[in-house]
């Protein structure tokens, strides 16, 4: 037991699922089940964010290692436990998970007219599989948490997506499972070679060159895939496009987190040499989708794809820093990762502002909103500059941090991947003069009305954090640096001891 | 001599006989009586398995061991799944033939004997017992034509496959000397004893096996079988009947010819590998739901015999846990199927569940339960079978099988996900018929356990554990 003295973090995984059977137990007419469904669903959410405050308060910021564990015998003839716990990798993409999930919930409010119950039931079921994600210390526990994703959000983007949604869910369901497969055969290659899959011990074990570059393989396809990196994105734009709005910020909110905090958690403690090889290929592929992916954000005229392109440009950012290896870098890609999760799922909630009103994301469509909503235009910008990464909003900072990683590296590693900078500013300027300038000319845009209470309220705490992010980044920085401190010192002995073996050798 | 090994199969036949005569004697139709009166038999007879005494009789032919009693227990569960399943499809398809379930009953005698079989004869006899029973059933509508057809394509080419078998049998007597399986055991242990005779009597018992397993390629009659066949007898034969002939292939290649593991091994990954491979490619066509569920069978047959290709206890351990998974998620998905009915009549194409998920949120949310069971999503029951499994090759160092079966697995989840997709995506088509309880029961209960399967898997790895012990010896 930790020392709370309740299981704080198997309350916060599971609490979402008694709100699904809240859900599913009452009875009554269609609108009154909505209704129900709507509220239900909104207070569980709420009440999860509350009580992961608990852990923003009392999570203790000097302690690298992993807090408020917790475990439970679940298969003690295979060495598998039900083992929960976070360190300060962790602990804030939890709290992204909490608080998205609400205002996810509040932007689906109206816009999700057809099946609520089964809307909101899926979103909770969605918000235990993310919570477990982050929470679980156990590989085993984190694959299930990790596929269980799938299913929800298949089910989201099929059910309450666009016209091309099943294409958008296969691709995504398909794509997805067939990186994660790879990685369970990790996981059981794994449980063979140590007879655990515990992952506080898979971390300080050493394995052998050879195995670490199979395993590298095995985890790099299913974690590539969910980033997602450069050439395997496709999918993104497709369940962008075509998911709901409260679909679109998850996905890129959290569902995007989640490769590359395998990276954190698995690639790096548990093979340092063989990500050490493999760090060129990586910086490739990065630089690779930074300015690819951003020049082809350039000539989206759909809006929601232009921001599903930004994001795979922003993950390429993210892979930059994490494989510097040296603290800056991995500080400023967990930075840029919660910086992004608030600011693209903003710009995703933006979209669907409009996309509510006029019903199409064409930005051909719109221009000149700026005169009839200003409220909308200026949130707009905020997040637009956000993305772009302007000092006093949250991007700048990640972006600065993953700079000065990589120029420890390579003076053109610095300068290709800071090209995404400029470009970013390109396509997302260019998008916002598209939409919020010019002339108001079109006929339907004339009546369009600004920002609702409701939609205030869903953007009222992303301005805040945004603007807090960008303002005193301290505040979250300070959660991770001793868990960054000690995950590159433990990159370094890793790689000092097989230096030390092979002069040994020799 | 300690015949009591035996009661619980004695007490089944007898009480099989009881309810036939039963049934003969009385003047109006006794259907859903035998029917009940069947699954009390049953019940009565797992009980009897469960306590009942342990070892060796009747001079080496019969074996009750753990493998036994674990095997047998899901058998029996998986038969009383079966017969109530039965009971609603036979009142609406004028099936009401007292028959019925004693003709299941008497197919649950041949499998406990298949299960218990400590010779290669006791074997045989089980599995005719098995076939024969299985093979009325098939063609049970008798005024419909697929039916009979089915009931005959299976009768032939079930006939081959015995010949198959026997013929086997008869070249491992006549080059071991000896038809007991401790007798072959022993006999098998020194390497210079095996024989290319002998190996070639082994080559046609697992043909012979592969049949009745439905294995690639023996899997030819699968699909007419299962799609012509009533559907409760489909579902019968899906269940039961395999997870019997599956749980024997493991004893057969363990306990009497488990030191040429050299021998049999790699024939056992082609087998497996092709039945992986067609089970993910084939079904991908299927516009039947009963064909689908018959290739879906032939991939699980593939990824169940990973776990016998492995040739270890983990392996068997696998086999065994995934056999459970199987069961339940099986069962269940067939008194989906078999709840597929409007207007009084049965429909079978996957088209037809269009839109179920609004006419009947319930029946759909099992469904996709099961598909993704079925697909090794976790955390569903299906994925721990898999993972057992995969362990297995993993472990016994068959890293080319494990790849290849996650493979196919990531394939078959295409075809599993189109039928939810048809659920959940599609416009609505008109609902079904209102769903007899009994069904509602086997789904619900399937459902439930193929959810939860996952926070309980201790009791059952532990029991699966020691029935594998059991074979080993």
């Amino acid at each position: 037991m930790n020392d709370l003295g309740f299981p704080i973090l198997s309350l916060l995984t599971f609490l979402p699922l008694v709100g699904v059977a809240i859900i599913m137990s009452v009875r009554g007419e269609e609108a009154v089940l909505a209704s129900n469904a709507r509220w239900t669903a909104l207070w569980t959410s709420l009440g999860v964010f509350a009580l992961s405050l608990v852990l923003w308060f009392r999570f203790d910021q000097s302690n690298p290692g992993f807090q408020f564990t917790e475990t439970a015998a679940w298969l003690p003839q295979l060495g598998l436990t039900y083992k929960m716990g976070i360190d300060g990798i962790s602990v804030l993409f939890v709290l992204l998970s909490t608080a998205l999930t609400p205002i996810c919930i509040l932007a689906s409010w109206e816009s999700i007219t057809s099946r609520v119950r089964d809307y909101m039931v899926a979103f909770l079921v969605l918000e235990t599989m993310m919570i477990g994600t982050f929470c679980a210390l156990d590989f085993l526990v984190f694959y299930m948490f990790f596929e269980g994703v799938l299913i929800p959000m298949y089910l989201i983007i099929g059910i309450w997506g666009g016209p091309r949604r099943v294409y958008a869910a296969f691709k995504f369901f398909l794509y997805t499972l067939a990186g994660s497969l790879l990685m369970l055969l990790a996981i059981l290659a794994l449980w063979n070679a140590t007879g655990t899959t515990d992952i506080v011990t898979l971390s300080h074990t050493v394995f052998s060159p050879r195995m670490q570059t199979w395993l590298f393989l095995a985890f790099f396809a299913s974690f590539a895939v969910k980033m997602p990196m450069w050439p395997v994105h496709t999918w993104l734009p497709d369940a962008h496009v075509e998911a709901p709005t409260g679909g679109s910020v998850i996905l890129a909110g959290v569902l995007l987190k989640m490769g590359a905090y395998g990276f954190l958690r698995f690639s790096l403690p548990m093979l340092p040499n063989a990500s050490a090889d493999f760090a060129p290929m990586i910086y490739a592929l990065s630089i690779v989708a930074v300015i690819y992916t951003s020049l082809v954000a350039l000539a989206q005229t759909d809006m929601k794809k232009l921001i599903a392109y930004s994001s795979v440009a922003h993950m390429g950012v993210v892979t930059i820093g994490i494989f510097t290896f040296n603290a800056q870098g991995l500080s400023g890609a967990l930075f840029q990762m919660l910086s992004h999760g608030v600011v693209a799922g903003a710009l995703f909630l933006c979209v669907g502002v409009v996309y509510d009103r006029i019903h199409t994301r064409e930005i051909a469509r719109y221009g000149g909103l700026a005169d009839r909503m200003p409220a909308y235009a200026l949130t707009f910008m905020l997040f637009t500059m956000a993305s772009i990464g302007l000092p006093g909003t949250a991007g700048f900072t990640g972006e600065v941090l993953v700079l000065i990683g990589s120029l420890k590296i390579s003076f053109w590693l610095a300068l290709l991947g800071a090209s995404g900078m400029i470009l970013g500013a390109v396509y997302m300027l260019y998008l916002y003069r598209r939409v919020i300038f010019g002339a108001l000319e079109k006929a339907d845009l004339k009546n369009i009305l600004d920002l609702s209470p409701r939609e205030i309220a869903i953007f009222a705490p992303l301005v805040v954090l945004t603007l807090w992010m960008g303002v005193y980044p301290s505040s979250f920085t300070h959660f991770f640096d001793a868990s960054v401190g000690a995950l590159v010192e433990h990159h370094q002995a890793a790689l000092a001891a097989t230096t030390k073996l092979a002069g040994v050798i020799r | 001599m300690n015949w009591t090994i035996a009661l619980p199969e004695i007490v089944l036949a007898l009480l099989g006989m009881c309810i036939l005569i039963f049934g003969v004697l009385q003047k109006h139709e006794s259907f859903k009586l035998c029917a009940m009166l069947t699954i009390g038999a049953l019940v009565l007879t797992g009980l009897l398995v469960f306590v009942g005494a342990q070892g060796k009789g009747y001079n080496g032919l019969f074996v009750a061991d753990n493998y036994a009693v674990f095997a047998k227990l899901l058998v029996i569960g998986a038969s009383i799944l079966g017969v109530t399943m039965s009971i609603d499809y036979a009142e609406h398809e004028n099936m009401r033939r007292f028959e019925l379930p004693v003709l299941m009953l008497f197919a649950t005698v041949g499998m406990m004997i298949m299960l218990s079989s400590s010779n290669l004869m006791t074997m045989y006899m089980g599995i005719e017992l098995n076939s024969l029973a299985i093979y009325v059933l098939a063609a049970f509508a008798r005024d419909d034509l697929r039916s009979s057809e089915a009931g005959l394509k299976y009768f032939v080419l079930g006939a081959l496959a015995s010949g198959l078998l026997l013929y086997g049998i008869s070249l491992v007597y006549g080059f071991s000397g000896s038809m007991g399986f401790d007798q072959l055991s022993i006999a098998l242990a020194d390497p210079a004893k095996v024989s290319a005779g002998l190996v070639v009597g082994v080559v046609f018992v697992v043909s012979g096996l592969a049949f009745k397993v439905s294995a690639v390629p023996f899997h030819m009659w699968t699909p007419d079988v299962y799609e012509g066949a009533p559907t409760p007898v489909t579902s019968f034969m899906a269940t039961a009947p395999k997870v019997a002939a599956l749980a024997l292939f493991v004893r057969v290649m363990i306990t009497p010819f488990g030191h040429m593991v050299g021998q049999w091994q790699q024939l056992l990954v082609l087998i497996s590998i092709g039945s992986m491979v067609l089970g993910a490619f084939a079904a991908i066509g299927q516009g039947n739901i009963k064909r689908l569920m018959a290739y879906s069978s032939i991939g699980h047959v593939g990824y169940i015999l990973v776990g016998l290709a492995a040739g270890t206890e983990i392996g068997v351990r696998g086999v065994l846990i995934y056999l459970v998974s199987y069961i339940f998620t099986s069962a269940g998905m067939f008194a989906c199927i078999l709840a597929m009915r409007r207007k009084g009549l049965m429909v079978e194409r996957i088209a037809d569940l269009a839109g179920l998920s609004k006419a009947d949120p319930g029946m759909a949310a099992a469904l996709t339960i099961f598909l993704f069971s079925m697909a090794g999503i976790p955390p569903f029951a299906g994925f721990i079978g898999k993972y057992f499994v995969f362990i297995a090759a993993v472990n016994a160092g068959m890293w080319t099988l494990a790849v290849i079966g996650m493979a196919c697995s990531a394939i078959s989840c295409f075809f599993y996900i189109r039928v939810i997709k048809v659920m959940y995506f599609d416009a609505a088509a008109p609902a079904f018929d209102a769903r007899p309880a009994s069904l509602s029961v086997v789904a619900g209960a399937g459902a439930l356990f193929t959810t939860f399967f996952f926070i309980f898997p201790a009791p059952f790895v532990t029991a699966a554990t020691v029935a594998a012990k059991a074979i080993f010896g």
